[in-house]
C-alpha cells in the first residue's frame, strides 16, 4: 500500500496499483566509482499485479538488471540503493532487516539469472541446493524437500530426475540447467519471480521450451513473473505488460501488443524497427533503420531529455527533462513528442538503394572486376574431428565429429547464411574453410585452388583474398596495439603499400569507409564501443582488399541498434566492394534478413540449402521448421495466436552421433531407414537441397 | 574415482623411475672424485689403495652397469653404504627422518590452521582490520629470510627472554623416549611420559616458526585472493537470493571452491617444508634430513646423496598424488 503521506511523483498511480504485489517507487540506485556517480537506476516507478507478467526492455548499460537485483536488495559494492521504496506485501524492502530480507528472499520473491552455467554450484550435488532453498526458510524437512526437489525437476521437464538431484551441475547442459535454476526459483512458491535474461545464453530451441515453461508456472503456480530481457521477441511471448528502460529511467510502459504495435517513445520505436522481422521481409528492403550514436554517458547524463540526442523527432523542447505521464489509459511514455497524443510515424523505407546497386560490381579502389555468379568458394565432404583430451593415462582416444562431410559452394558476390544452434559446427566450418583448422578429409577450393592440404606459406598469398571478422569484439583486437598499427599489419605483411605515408593514407580510407574518424587510428582498442571496435574489425578485414569475408557471429555481442548498424554497413560494403559473404549466426531473423542462400547444420551435417526467402517460407527439412517455430515474434498479437512446434530434448552428444539421419532422435517422422542411411543433400525442387528421407512431410 | 587413482598412481610409478635415472646420472656427472674426497692425502697418493677403494665402490664400472647395480640395489631397499658415515643409508634417513617430519608436519599445520582462516576472514571482511593484519603477517612471513628470522627468534625468547628452550629436539640432559614413530610427541604419548612431551613440544616451538613463517604468509594470501574470487561467483549471488545466511554462504558454497588452488599450494608447501629445512634444522641443531643432506654434500658421499635427492623426488610424487585425489574429492568436474 502507498504511504498516502509521502510526497510521490504525480505518476506512480497506476491501475494495478490496489491490487499489487510488488511496487517499486522512485527506486535510484548509484554506483559509487572513483571516476564519479553512475546513476544506474535513476528514480524508476512500477508495479505488478499478482500473477501479472510483466516484461523490462532496454540495451545493456539500461539499468534494467541493476533495477531487478535492488528488488532484493543483492547489489554489491559499489553500488547503492540512495533512495525509493520498493513495497513487496506491503513491507518496504529498502529499509527492512537483513533478517526479514532473508525470509523474503527465495521464499516471497525468488530470481532465475542470466547464465544458467555459473548459476550453479560447480561442487554441490543438485539435490543440495535445491534442498537447502526450501529447508533454509523452515518449511519443510529435509526428507520433504528432497521428495519435493524431484517432483519439481520432474516438472520442469527432465527426465529421471531420481538420478537428476544425484548429479553435479556439470553433468547438465545450459538448457538442464536453467530447468534446475527454474525449479529452485518455484520451489517455495514464491509471489514473484525475477528473471533475469533467462534464455539469452540459450540457443533457439532450447529458449522456446524455457519461455513455454514460464508461461506455464505463471498459469499453474499463479506466480507473478518480471522478466527482463534485451529481446522484444522473448518478451511478446510470455508477457502481458512491458516497462522499457534507458539510461537508467522508464521511459515507456503499457500493455505489449499496444506498445509493440504503436510505440509511443522514439527509443521504443527505434528498438521496434532495429530488429529485423523473421516472418516478414519485403524483398529489396535491406537496410535497417537505426538510430545514431550510442547511450549517454552515464557519469555525465544530460539535463534534458536523456535519449534526445540520438532522437530522430527531436524538438526544443527536448531539452527539459520529460516525466513519465499517462498518455492513453493504462500507458505512460517519457516523451515531449507523444504526449500530446500523437503517435510516431512508420520508419521510412526509402532510403534504400534500388535494388540494381548490389548487382553493380568492380570497383573496390579498381583492383578486380568482379563477375557475380562465379564460383568462389567449393566445399566437398568436408570432414573435421577433433581428439578430445584423454581422462586416463590408458584411456581409448575419443572424437569430437564436429564436422561430417559438409559439401557447399559460394558464388562471388552473394551471401551465404551459416545457421544452426551451439555446437552444430557452425564456427568449425568457419575455421575450416579460413584454413586456421586443417579438414580432417575433404577439400576446400577457393579460387580454383585447393587449401585443405595446403602449407602455410602456400596459403599466405590467398589470405589477401579471404579474411575473418569474430564474435567478440574485446577479445579480437589486441589491446596493447593502436588502432592504426592494427590496420596497418596486414598492409605491411602484405607489402599492399609501398610506404609509410601510403599506410597512412590507407588506414585513414579504411577508417572512413566503416564510419570512424580517422583520428582513431592513433587511439587504443579499449578506448571504443563494441560497436566501434567491430567497425574496427571488418576495417581490418577489409585492409588488405579481400573478396571474402567469413564472419563468425558478427553481430552476437552487440545491442540491437548496433546490430543494425554493423548489418548495414556489411551491406554497404558489400554492394561498394562486391565482397562476398559467409554470414554465421545463431539469430534466424538476421540470417534471413541478410543472406541470399541459406544453409542449415545440425550436428556437423548439412540439413537444408535454400534461398533465404524460400527456405523460410517453405522449409523442407524438420528440424528447419522447429528452428523458425522456435523464433519469438516481437508482435505480442502474431505470438498469442501461434502454435509453436515443440521441439523435445536436446541435440546429442558430437562425441558419439547417431548412426544415419542425425537428427532422427528428435525426428517427428522418423521411419527405420533413418537410422541406418544418412539421407543425401538432395535437390528437390530447383536450388532447395535438403538432407532427409521425408521432405516436407512433417 | 577407482580408475582415476590407478591412472595417477601409474603416472607416479613412472615419474618415480625416470626420476632414478635423472638423480643417478647428475651424481655420477658431478666432477670431482669421491675417492679423492673420501680418502685421506696419504692414501690417495698410494695408486694401489685408490685402485682398491674404486673396485670395492664399483666406481671403475662404466656409467650403465652402475645404474642396473644401483636399480637392483634400490629393489632390495638397498641406497648402498654412506660414505661418510660408513653406515647403510636407508638406516642414515630413517634415522633422520621422523626429526624432519615432525618439525614439518608440526610448521605445516600452524601455517594452515593459522592461514586458512586468516585469508578467509580478511576476504570477507575485505579492508577491515582482519585484512590489513593478515596483510602485515603475510608480509613478514614471505619477506623475512629465514636465517634472519632463526637468529632473531633464538636471540629474543631463547637469549634475552629466556622462555623458549634452546636448539635441538630435547634438553641436553633429558632422554629420547622410547623409539616407536621417531617423532617424539607421539612416542612421548605412547610412553605416557608427559614431561618429555612437554619437553619436546617446547622445543618445537621456535624452529616451527620460523618454518612456517613463509608458507602462512602464502596460503594466507592465496586463501584470501581465492576467496574474493569466489565471492563474486553467480553462484554466491544466487546463494543470497535463495535467503542463506552469510555464515552458510560461507561455509557452503564459498569455501568448498575457495579452497581448491589452496590443497594445491598447501600440498607443494608441505613437501617444501619436508625436504627443504636445510637453513632452519641447521641453526636449531635439529639431527634431521636437512642436516644429513648438507654434511653429504659437503663430503661428496654420492650413495648418501642419491638417497636424499630420491626421497626428496618420492615424497615430491606422493604429496602430488594426493594432491590430485584431494582435487577429485573437492571438485567433481575432475572425474569426467
Amino acid at each position: 500500500m502507498q504511504d498516502l503521506t509521502k510526497i510521490a511523483p504525480t505518476d506512480t498511480t497506476t491501475p494495478q496499483d490496489a491490487a499489487s504485489i510488488l511496487d517499486v517507487s522512485n527506486l535510484r540506485t548509484y554506483f559509487y566509482t572513483d571516476e564519479g556517480v553512475v546513476r544506474a537506476v535513476d528514480g524508476i516507478n512500477y508495479s505488478v499485479a499478482p500473477g501479472e507478467t510483466l516484461g523490462i526492455v532496454g540495451e545493456s548499460g539500461s539499468g534494467k538488471t541493476v533495477a531487478a537485483l535492488s528488488l532484493m536488495r543483492l547489489i554489491e559494492d559499489p553500488a547503492r540503493i540512495v533512495s525509493g521504496e520498493i513495497k513487496f506485501d506491503g513491507r518496504d524492502i529498502v529499509t527492512m532487516s537483513l533478517e526479514e530480507l532473508r525470509k523474503v528472499r527465495g521464499a516471497g520473491i525468488a530470481m532465475v539469472f542470466q547464465d544458467p552455467m555459473t548459476s550453479l554450484n560447480p561442487v554441490l550435488k543438485i539435490a543440495r541446493q535445491l534442498v537447502e532453498t526450501m529447508v533454509v526458510h523452515g518449511r519443510l524437512t529435509e526428507e520433504q524437500a528432497l521428495d519435493r526437489a524431484i517432483k519439481l525437476l520432474g516438472r520442469m521437464g527432465i527426465t529421471a530426475p531420481e538420478r537428476a538431484v544425484d548429479s553435479y551441475p556439470h553433468q547438465f547442459s545450459g538448457g538442464m540447467r536453467q530447468r534446475v535454476m527454474l525449479a529452485m526459483g518455484f520451489s517455495n512458491e514464491p509471489q514473484l519471480l525475477i528473471a533475469d535474461e533467462p534464455t539469452t545464453a540459450l540457443d533457439v530451441t532450447i529458449q522456446a521450451q524455457i519461455l513455454e515453461l514460464i508461461v506455464e508456472l505463471n498459469r499453474d503456480f499463479k506466480t507473478a513473473i518480471v522478466l527482463i530481457s534485451h529481446n522484444l521477441g522473448v518478451i511478446a511471448s510470455v508477457c502481458s505488460r512491458v516497462v522499457v528502460m534507458y539510461a537508467g529511467e522508464v521511459v515507456e510502459e503499457g500493455p505489449t501488443d499496444k506498445i509493440l504495435a504503436d510505440p509511443r517513445h522514439p527509443y521504443t520505436w527505434a528498438l521496434i524497427n532495429a530488429v529485423p522481422r523473421i516472418d516478414r521481409h519485403v524483398p529489396g528492403q535491406r537496410r535497417l533503420v537505426t538510430i545514431e550514436g550510442a547511450p549517454p554517458d552515464p557519469l555525465n547524463l544530460p539535463a534534458g531529455c536523456r535519449f534526445a540526442a540520438r532522437c530522430p523527432f527531436r524538438i526544443e523542447k527536448c531539452e527539459q527533462h520529460p516525466e513519465l505521464l499517462e498518455i492513453s489509459p493504462g500507458r505512460k511514455s517519457r516523451c515531449w513528442v507523444t504526449q500530446a497524443g500523437q503517435d510516431l510515424p512508420p520508419p521510412e523505407t526509402s532510403r534504400d538503394a534500388p535494388a540494381e546497386a548490389k548487382a553493380r560490381t568492380g570497383g573496390h579502389h579498381g583492383e578486380t572486376v568482379i563477375k557475380r555468379g562465379e564460383r568462389l568458394l567449393e566445399l566437398r565432404n568436408v570432414v573435421k574431428h577433433f581428439p578430445l583430451p584423454k581422462t586416463t593415462l590408458f584411456g581409448k582416444q575419443k572424437w569430437v565429429h564436429a564436422i561430417n562431410g559438409v559439401s557447399l559452394d559460394v558464388a562471388q558476390g552473394e551471401t551465404v547464411g551459416l545457421v544452426g544452434e551451439s555446437g552444430c559446427g557452425k564456427s568449425t566450418l568457419a575455421r575450416v574453410v579460413a584454413r586456421i583448422h586443417e579438414p580432417t578429409s575433404g577439400s576446400v577450393m577457393f579460387h580454383g585452388q585447393d587449401i585443405a592440404r595446403a602449407s602455410q606459406a602456400q596459403i599466405r598469398p590467398l589470405r589477401r583474398r579471404m579474411q575473418m571478422v569474430f564474435q567478440d569484439p574485446y577479445a579480437s583486437l589486441n589491446p596493447r596495439m593502436t588502432v592504426g598499427d592494427i590496420l596497418g599489419e596486414p598492409l605491411r605483411f602484405h607489402e599492399i603499400t609501398q610506404s609509410e605515408k601510403e599506410t597512412r593514407e590507407r588506414i585513414a580510407e579504411l577508417l572512413d569507409v566503416v564510419g570512424l574518424t580517422p583520428k582513431a587510428a592513433t587511439r587504443y582498442p579499449h578506448e571504443f564501443s563494441g560497436g566501434q571496435r567491430q567497425r574496427i574489425s571488418i576495417a581490418r578485414a577489409l585492409s588488405v582488399r579481400p573478396d571474402f569475408i567469413i564472419a563468425d557471429e558478427p553481430i552476437s555481442a552487440l545491442d540491437v541498434n548496433i546490430q543494425a548498424q554493423i548489418i548495414n554497413l556489411l551491406i554497404d560494403l558489400q554492394e561498394r566492394f562486391g565482397l562476398t559473404y559467409l554470414f554465421i549466426a545463431h539469430d534466424l531473423a538476421v540470417v534471413r534478413h541478410i543472406s541470399d542462400r541459406v544453409v542449415v547444420l545440425y550436428l556437423g551435417s548439412v540439413m537444408e540449402i535454400a534461398p533465404a526467402d524460400t527456405l523460410f517460407a517453405e522449409p523442407l527439412h524438420p528440424y528447419t521448421r522447429y528452428l523458425i517455430s522456435a523464433v519469438p515474434i516481437p508482435d505480442a498479437t502474431i505470438e498469442a495466436a501461434r502454435q509453436r512446434l515443440p521441439l523435445q530434448g536436446e541435440p546429442p552428444s558430437t562425441v558419439d552421433p547417431p548412426s544415419g539421419c542425425p537428427f532422427r532422435t528428435r525426428c517427428p517422422i522418423a521411419q527405420a531407414i533413418c537410422a541406418q542411411v544418412m539421407p543425401p543433400v538432395a535437390e528437390v525442387r530447383p536450388s532447395h537441397f535438403v538432407a532427409c528421407h521425408f521432405p516436407g512431410q512433417f | 574415482m577407482p580408475r582415476y587413482i590407478v591412472s595417477r598412481l601409474g603416472l607416479a610409478v613412472v615419474m618415480a623411475l625416470l626420476a632414478t635415472l635423472v638423480i643417478f646420472l647428475i651424481a655420477n656427472t658431478v666432477p670431482g672424485d669421491p675417492a679423492l674426497a673420501q680418502l685421506g692425502d696419504l692414501a690417495a697418493s698410494n695408486p694401489d689403495f685408490l685402485k682398491a677403494f674404486r673396485a670395492k665402490w664399483a666406481l671403475d664400472e662404466p656409467l650403465w652397469t652402475r645404474y642396473f647395480i644401483f636399480l637392483k640395489e634400490l629393489a632390495h631397499g638397498d641406497l648402498g653404504m654412506s660414505i661418510a658415515s660408513q653406515r647403510p643409508v636407508l638406516d642414515d634417513i630413517k634415522n633422520y627422518a621422523p626429526a624432519t617430519i615432525e618439525l614439518a608436519t608440526v610448521g605445516f599445520l600452524l601455517s594452515a590452521v593459522i592461514g586458512v582462516p586468516l585469508g578467509v576472514i580478511a576476504a570477507v571482511r575485505r579492508d577491515s582490520w582482519v585484512d590489513h593484519v593478515a596483510r602485515f603477517v603475510s608480509l613478514i612471513g614471505v619477506s623475512s629470510p629465514t636465517f634472519w628470522l632463526a637468529f632473531i627468534m633464538l636471540a629474543i625468547f631463547y637469549g634475552e627472554l629466556q622462555i623458549a628452550p634452546g636448539p635441538g629436539r630435547l634438553d641436553p640432559i633429558a632422554f629420547a623416549p622410547p623409539n616407536v614413530t621417531g617423532l617424539f610427541l607421539i612416542d612421548s604419548i605412547f610412553a605416557g611420559d608427559w614431561n618429555t612431551f612437554r619437553d619436546a613440544l617446547a622445543h618445537l616451538v621456535l624452529p616451527s616458526i620460523v618454518l612456517a613463517a613463509a608458507t602462512l604468509g602464502l596460503i594466507t594470501r592465496t586463501t584470501r585472493a581465492s576467496v574474493l574470487e569466489c565471492m563474486h561467483q553467480d553462484y554466491v549471488r544466487v546463494a543470497r537470493a535463495k535467503g542463506l545466511s552469510e555464515r552458510k554462504i560461507v561455509m557452503r558454497h564459498i569455501l568448498p571452491n575457495a579452497l581448491i588452488p589452496v590443497v594445491t599450494l598447501g600440498g607443494l608447501a608441505y613437501a617444501n617444508l619436508l625436504t627443504g629445512a636445510v637453513m632452519t634444522e641447521t641453526i636449531f641443531s635439529w639431527p634431521g634430513l636437512g642436516r644429513y643432506t648438507f654434511r653429504s654434500a659437503a663430503a661428496l658421499d654420492f650413495p648418501a646423496i642419491m638417497g636424499i635427492t630420491l626421497v626428496v623426488a618420492v615424497t615430491y610424487l606422493i604429496i602430488n598424488l594426493l594432491i590430485d585425489i584431494s582435487y577429485a574429492l573437492l571438485d567433481p568436474r575432475v572425474i569426467r
